[in-house]
């Protein structure tokens, strides 16, 4: 017997040409299906910007650094508490921020940029992320930057904005042509670098203040939403950037700071939450909300010590900024899924790699304290 | 003609059918979208939790009420596919989801499903078991796909070309008995 005749089993009493017509058929439902998948993951339209073209952006501009972040590649692990002062209570119901909650919290500390082993600069943007673990295995993190807005609104004109820094391999600086004709197809972002490049950089890592700059909603116990951003704002009056500074020897001084302040006492931040109004963007990073929307302090944010990246610290950890309690969700801004995405690529990918230490030691090898 | 299963395995079957196949899109699909990816990834987990409840419950009730018979005229070789692809897409209806649960613990996500739902880990946190069992997740996801495509050819071969009451015994259509010569070998 053949095998087509083993496979259709005599075709009980069909003919031979409904029994091609009915194997046609069913190829056809089989191929369908299959191309039903291809076309759900993307493959028929290969030109979209997904989280592997986005990472792929990150490398494509920084080169690959095994085991380290794409982006705010250099950091350093921050531990501490998070003192809730109930202010906030009425309007989430996450526990975390019910009145007399106080948690231990591990975060990171990072500069913005894509190879860990940049030296310091004032004028590159610094980060705050933080990890707090609640009961019943909820937890929130959050990423923040030292920014007022953010430069873009979404993450396709980010991926434009990386690959027009990309520095020309004839120069070894970006083209600034490249810069210019994004700035000119964004005009959003235009608005927005006037904002950043007013704002006042401060002394280093601990007078800094970190901003959400995305929207979340808070959710009340009894479910009326709000919509929100937040920003953790130093206790310490900020100090700008002093002249000397600028020529600090120490590649990593501003980090080496952080580790000598807090070595001598803990520093303070105060989680203020600002509470946005009907039709403030929630859906656009670049633009600010009103100055005089109401903020709530929420509670303090107290850091008491530092450790070098490692194993199964802050180094092993994606502070996705979806991953949230019950009572804090997201808005419609596109960049947070974008982000969740992209920060899941790269951290499935520098999962997998081989590790080696950062350049930012503690304690520090150079600088303050040698 | 074939017994029919059991009303309670034919409803899980079709209600997990559609499940998986929706697993499969969401999760081609999420992993391709900046989007989409936190709405999809959302309903992934629980869904996909869900697919291992069912399975769990549909194995226990299979042990207990065995699944018709094959017609006695299928070649050997056919036979041993159809159980080779049975078993097959019962250790992945149960380890998929497993496997998801366990690259998330060594990741140190919170497992949520939904509100303040979360699942306890079951895996030490450890990137490099996290990255191993990630791309394990995306090789069982291929598999099973390919064994649903190679599924679905095959029962639809049985109710359109065979008609040997094999795919009806799934359905429940009563399909009028065909005029074969050798129908009364089937059962
Ligand atoms: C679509 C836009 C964005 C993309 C593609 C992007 C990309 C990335 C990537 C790839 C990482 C490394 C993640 C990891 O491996 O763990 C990262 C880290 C980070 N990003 Fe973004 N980012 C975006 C927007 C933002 C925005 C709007 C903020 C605002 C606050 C932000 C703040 C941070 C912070 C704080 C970190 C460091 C987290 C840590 O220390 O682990 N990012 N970003
Ligand atoms: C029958 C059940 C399941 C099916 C059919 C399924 C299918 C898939 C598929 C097709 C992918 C994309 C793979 C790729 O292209 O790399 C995927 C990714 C993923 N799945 Fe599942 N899955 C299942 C269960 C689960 C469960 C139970 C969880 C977690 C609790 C889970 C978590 C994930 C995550 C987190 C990703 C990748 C997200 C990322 O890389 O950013 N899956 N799954």
């Amino acid at each position: 017997m053949s095998l087509l005749d083993q496979i259709t089993g005599g075709a009980g009493g069909l003919s031979p040409r409904a029994v091609i017509l009915r194997l046609c058929a069913i190829g056809a439902v089989t191929a369908a299906s299959a191309s039903g998948f291809a076309y759900a993951g993307g493959w028929l339209s290969p030109g979209r910007l997904t989280p592997e073209r986005m990472i792929d952006g990150f490398q494509e501009v920084n080169g690959v650094h095994p085991g380290f972040r794409r982006n705010h590649a250099k950091g350093l692990c921050v531990e501490g508490r998070f003192e809730s002062s109930g202010a906030a209570a009425g309007l989430t119901r996450v526990r975390m921020l019910a009145p007399g909650v106080v948690l231990p919290i591990t975060g990171r500390v990072a500069l913005a940029v894509g190879t860990p082993d940049a030296a310091d600069a004032a004028g590159t943007v610094r980060s705050l992320a933080l990890r707090v673990r609640l009961a019943d295995g909820e937890e929130w993190r959050t990423g923040m930057n030292s920014l007022p807005v953010f430069l873009v609104r979404t993450p396709e004109a980010f991926y434009e904005q990386i690959l027009a820094g990309k520095p020309d391999p004839a120069t070894g600086k970006p083209d600034p042509a490249r810069m210019k004709a994004f700035f000119a197809a964004h005009p959003e972002s235009v608005r927005a670098a006037a904002l950043i490049n007013a704002r006042t950089i401060t002394s280093g890592f601990a007078d800094s203040t970190y901003a959400s700059l995305n929207a979340y909603r808070f959710v009340a116990a009894d479910g009326t939403e709000t919509p929100v951003r937040w920003a953790m704002v130093p206790e310490r009056a900020p100090v700008a950037q002093g002249a000397a500074d600028a020529g600090r020897a120490d590649p990593n001084y501003l980090f080496d700071d952080l580790e000598a302040e807090l070595r001598r006492a803990p520093l303070r931040w105060r989680l203020v939450v600002t509470l946005g109004r009907p039709g403030d963007p929630t859906a656009d990073a670049t633009l600010p909300w009103p100055s005089d929307r109401k903020t709530v302090d929420a509670g303090t944010l107290v850091l008491t010590g530092t450790a070098a990246e490692g194993p199964g610290n802050c180094r092993d950890v994606n502070f996705d900024p979806l991953v949230l309690p019950d009572g804090i969700a997201p808005s419609d801004d596109p960049l947070l899924s974008a982000r969740s995405a992209a920060y899941s690529q790269s951290f499935t990918r520098r999962a997998g790699e081989p590790k080696s230490p950062s350049p930012v030691k503690d304690p520090p090898v150079q600088g303050a304290a040698l | 003609m074939s017994p029919l299963f059991p009303l309670p395995a034919r409803l899980l079957h079709w209600l997990m059918a559609v499940l998986i196949l929706a697993m499969l899109v969401i999760g081609v699909a999420m992993v391709g979208s900046l989007a989409d990816y936190h709405t999809l990834v959302s309903a992934h987990r629980p869904l996909g939790i869900l697919i291992l409840c069912l399975a769990l419950i549909r194995l226990a009730y299979r042990r207990r009420h065995p699944a018709p018979r094959l017609p006695a005229d299928l070649p050997a070789w056919q036979r041993v596919t159809a159980h080779a692809s049975h078993v097959a897409l019962y250790a992945l209806m149960i380890g998929l989801p497993l496997v998801g649960w366990a690259m998330l613990s060594a990741a140190r996500y919170p497992i949520v499903l939904f509100g303040p739902l979360v699942l306890p880990p079951i895996m030490p946190a450890s990137p490099v078991l996290y990255a191993a069992l990630r791309g394990l997740h995306t090789v069982l996801a291929y598999g099973l796909a390919a064994i649903v495509l190679l599924h679905l050819a095959a029962a639809l071969m049985h109710g359109l070309v065979r008609r040997d009451g094999v795919l009806a015994s799934m359905t429940g259509w009563r399909q009028p008995a065909h005029p074969a010569p050798d129908a009364a070998l089937r059962r």
